[in-house]
């Protein structure tokens, strides 16, 4: 069963990695708006004005 | 603050949506062929590379790698763009991606047919496709990490998240698992051995399901509910809770596809505990996701793409549901290796993965081509016979899995077992398999359909290959007066500091001593288990090769009906030379671990002949295929110094030199076995040179050394 302590560390290092992810995406300011990000992501493709009103359009429809 | 143009790649999103329809109808048909096998056991009389041992791994690999695989690459590359407003870092490398992962699958499609397999579930294919997975998987890494990098908003939207944890994990899988010793080209033995072997497998194999069928897909999720129904997720707060809660838990659940076995207990209490406490996290998801449709169930009536997804995610909830209820040990005693885990597993391939896959098409492939769908009721009529065809696909399977458990498990008052004959079982589950190929074959129909609309719909529309947008370059983060680099947190604080140090050197200590310590633990425990002969060990390749392990199982759990079935149940120091293991996860035939000479139930050399070529006249109604090739084609040795000398780099004691005269044992071993069966009263004359001895050899060593052993008086 010696495997299982390979196991252990590999997922130790795994979840740490994720863990400094989380701190670093909290220290940046990832999460400092729960909010506006859910929204920005439905109107803002950053597509040009006509390209974008022509898109709108067709999406409702479908 | 300048604005800058850029367009957004839609030619490398076309490419992979083009190629998860294709692997799409590919796998479906591959999979309704299989279903069929169950009906119609003779429907490939004679054909190797279409019995089921090996069209099984090319299902499930077709299914997940390049259905499901092409499908979350279609999905990543269109939204990860947009969501970070920047072209994909490299179209080089975008299209590298692209044309590696279709090689690969390619190559797939030619090995398992021809048995080329390293026997472990979704990770059988052989050692040079393992690394080209690596490499490919790395340059898609590369790839995003890239567009990360030179993306123009500073927040990175949840779906990003899912995509980023899939990939770091999926790499990390898939090395560990496929640590394997390459004996020639595509053949190759695993590390580990036994039970070791099992436990990292399944580490793997829960892991491919949450990493690869879960994670990305809900990212995706998270991306195109709230487009297609244009509302906001129903709490990010939520999304970001639930993405953290899942990764962190979720890679310690596997080993509840272990319960019962050889495993140590204490480590089957783990995966169950972690299972549980992973319906939070699961169900979180889900919820955000249904609720993300709140005032907008009228979309929904309107929308095909809407239907399939809340469908889809409703699947995923069902399945999350019920992937802990299965962890539990009471509940796994009666659904292990019968059809219920297969029934489990395709609500969420057929629900989840399949239908959030059909939801995005339907409103990706208009939107890239620039004018509506061709038809929303042909949509509405895929989606109806989808669904249909999952309720007729699941429910006989989890009928067939409850009864077939049952009986397996019924007693008379007397004590002895009421079906005591195995095959009795299967043949009761008959009209459950007809039913499952039924509903198999409404939702191809339904992907065909699917076909037709959207190229109907193409045809209708006009490509966008590029589209172009606007956005402010990043603009450097200002959290506040006081900024300081991690490093310079950590010189600061010693303890911190030797923190990591211990981290980086504990990585580092693992990778050197891991291989040494692998090894030394091979020790028998059971002082009567010896190492295959070279016969033997040819068998059991075969045995490999024909992926015997897809319906039989070789791990007797220590329950009353099965040691009254099979003999006694399997231990730990059994299979301390199994490289790779194949306990298996599925029983359409009988467990064959106590299938060996010495065992209660042992039959003669001449048995097996007749049974492999030809089950149906052995026993009546038998399901399994013949293997007439195994007769007819003459066996390979010509490897077999090969094979013992990497054996023994692995820790199998086999003697200093053992190579050389390895040969010579193995062609006495089969002239032993064929005279055995032209000695008997109904005897045959068979070549001592075909595959066949080679199998049976090895059958008949299955599980009987224990019966060596001495007996040790208990204190």
């Amino acid at each position: 069963m010696e495997v299982i302590f390979i196991l252990i560390g590999f997922s130790l290092v795994i979840a740490l990695g994720f863990l400094a992810s989380f701190i670093w995406a909290t220290k940046s300011g990832q999460f400092d708006d729960n909010y506006t990000p859910s929204v920005r992501m439905l109107f803002d493709d950053g597509e040009s004005p006509a390209d974008k009103d022509n898109n709108n359009n067709k999406s409702d429809k479908s | 603050m300048e604005v800058q143009k850029f367009y957004y790649d839609n030619k490398i999103v076309k490419k992979f949506a083009f190629a998860t329809l294709l692997f799409g109808l590919v796998g479906m048909l591959v999979g309704l062929t299989v279903a069929l096998e169950f009906v119609f056991p003779q429907m490939t009389y004679g054909v190797s590379f279409l019995s089921f041992g090996r069209l099984r791994p090319l299902h499930t690999n077709a299914i997940i790698f390049a259905f499901v695989g092409n499908g979350i690459f279609t999905g990543v590359y269109y939204s990860l763009q947009r969501l970070l407003k920047a072209r994909m870092f490299s179209d080089a490398l975008s299209n590298i991606h692209f044309w590696g992962w279709q090689l690969i699958i390619v190559a797939a499609a030619i090995t398992l047919p021809l048995g080329l397999t390293s026997s472990k579930e979704y990770a059988e294919l052989e050692w040079p496709i393992d690394i080209a997975i690596t490499i490919i998987w790395v340059i898609f890494g590369i790839n995003m990490f890239g567009t990360l990098i030179k993306r123009r908003t500073r927040h990175i939207y949840v779906a990003i998240w899912f995509y980023i944890a899939t990939w770091v994990t999926v790499a990390m899988l898939h090395i560990v698992n496929n640590l394997e010793l390459p004996v020639y080209f595509f053949k190759s033995y695993s590390l580990y051995a036994g039970v070791q072997d099992a436990l990292v497998q399944w580490w793997y194999g829960h892991n491919a399901v949450a990493f690869f069928l879960t994670t990305p897909y809900l990212g995706l999720m998270y991306y195109f509910i709230p487009k297609i129904s244009n509302r906001p997720v129903y709490s990010y707060r939520l999304s970001i809770i639930h993405f953290w809660a899942l990764i962190f838990i979720y890679i310690w659940a596997g080993p509840h596809h272990l319960l019962y076995t050889a495993l140590p207990d204490w480590a089957q209490s783990v995966g169950t505990v972690f299972s549980i406490m992973l319906i939070a996290p699961s169900w979180g998801g889900m919820l955000n996701g249904l609720l993300t449709l709140r005032g907008a169930w009228d979309k929904v009536r309107e929308s095909p793409a809407l239907k399939f997804l809340v469908v889809a995610v409703t699947a995923y909830g069902m399945s999350t549901f019920e992937g802990p209820m299965l962890s539990l040990r009471s509940v796994n005693a009666i659904s292990h290796y019968t059809d219920w885990t297969i029934a489990h597993v395709h609500v969420g391939g057929l629900g989840w993965n399949g239908f959030l896959t059909f939801g995005m098409m339907y409103w990706l492939i208009p939107k890239l081509w620039n004018t509506k769908l061709f038809s929303d009721k042909l949509g509405n009529f895929h989606f109806w016979i989808g669904t249909l065809g999952i309720l007729f696909w699941t429910l006989p399977m989890y009928w067939a899995g409850l009864t077939q458990s049952l009986m397996w498990k019924e007693f008379t008052p007397d004590g002895y077992l009421v079906y005591p004959n195995f095959l009795e079982t299967v043949t009761q589950l008959a009209p459950m398999y007809a039913m499952r190929a039924f509903g198999g074959l409404l939702y191809l129909t339904g992907f065909i359909v699917l076909l037709y609309n959207l190229f109907k719909t193409m045809r209708a529309g006009n490509f966008v290959a590029d589209t172009e947008a606007e956005a402010a370059p990043l603009q450097p983060y200002q959290p506040g007066p006081v900024k300081e680099s991690m490093h310079r947190v950590i010189e600061r604080k010693p303890l911190a500091m030797l923190f990591w140090s211990f981290v980086a050197v504990a990585i580092g200590g693992m990778v050197e001593i891991i291989p040494t310590f692998l090894i030394k633990s091979n020790v028998p425990t059971i002082t009567a288990v010896q190492p295959y002969t070279p016969l033997e060990l040819e068998g059991r390749d075969i045995y490999i090769r024909e992926g015997c392990n897809n319906c039989h199982s070789q791990m007797v759990r220590p329950f009353r009906s099965e040691t009254v079935r099979y003999g006694e149940y399997s231990k730990a120091g059994e299979f301390v030379y199994d490289h790779p293991f194949l306990w298996g996860s599925k029983r359409t035939g009988p467990d064959l671990q106590r299938e060996g000479q010495g065992n209660k139930f042992a039959r003669n050399n001449l048995w097996h002949l007749n049974h492999l070529y030809n089950p149906e006249a052995i026993s009546a109604g038998s399901i399994m295929p013949p293997y007439t090739w195994l007769i007819t084609d003459k066996l390979n040795d010509t490897h077999i110094a090969d094979k013992i000398n990497a054996m023994r780099k692995l820790g199998v004691p086999y003697p200093e030199g053992y190579e050389e005269i390895a040969l010579e044992d193995l062609q006495m071993q089969a002239k032993m076995i064929a005279d055995d069966m032209k000695n008997d009263p109904e005897g045959v004359e068979i070549s001592p040179d075909r595959e066949v001895i080679a199998v049976i050899a090895y059958l008949q060593r299955l599980g009987s050394d224990i019966n060596n052993a001495e007996e040790v008086p208990l204190k």
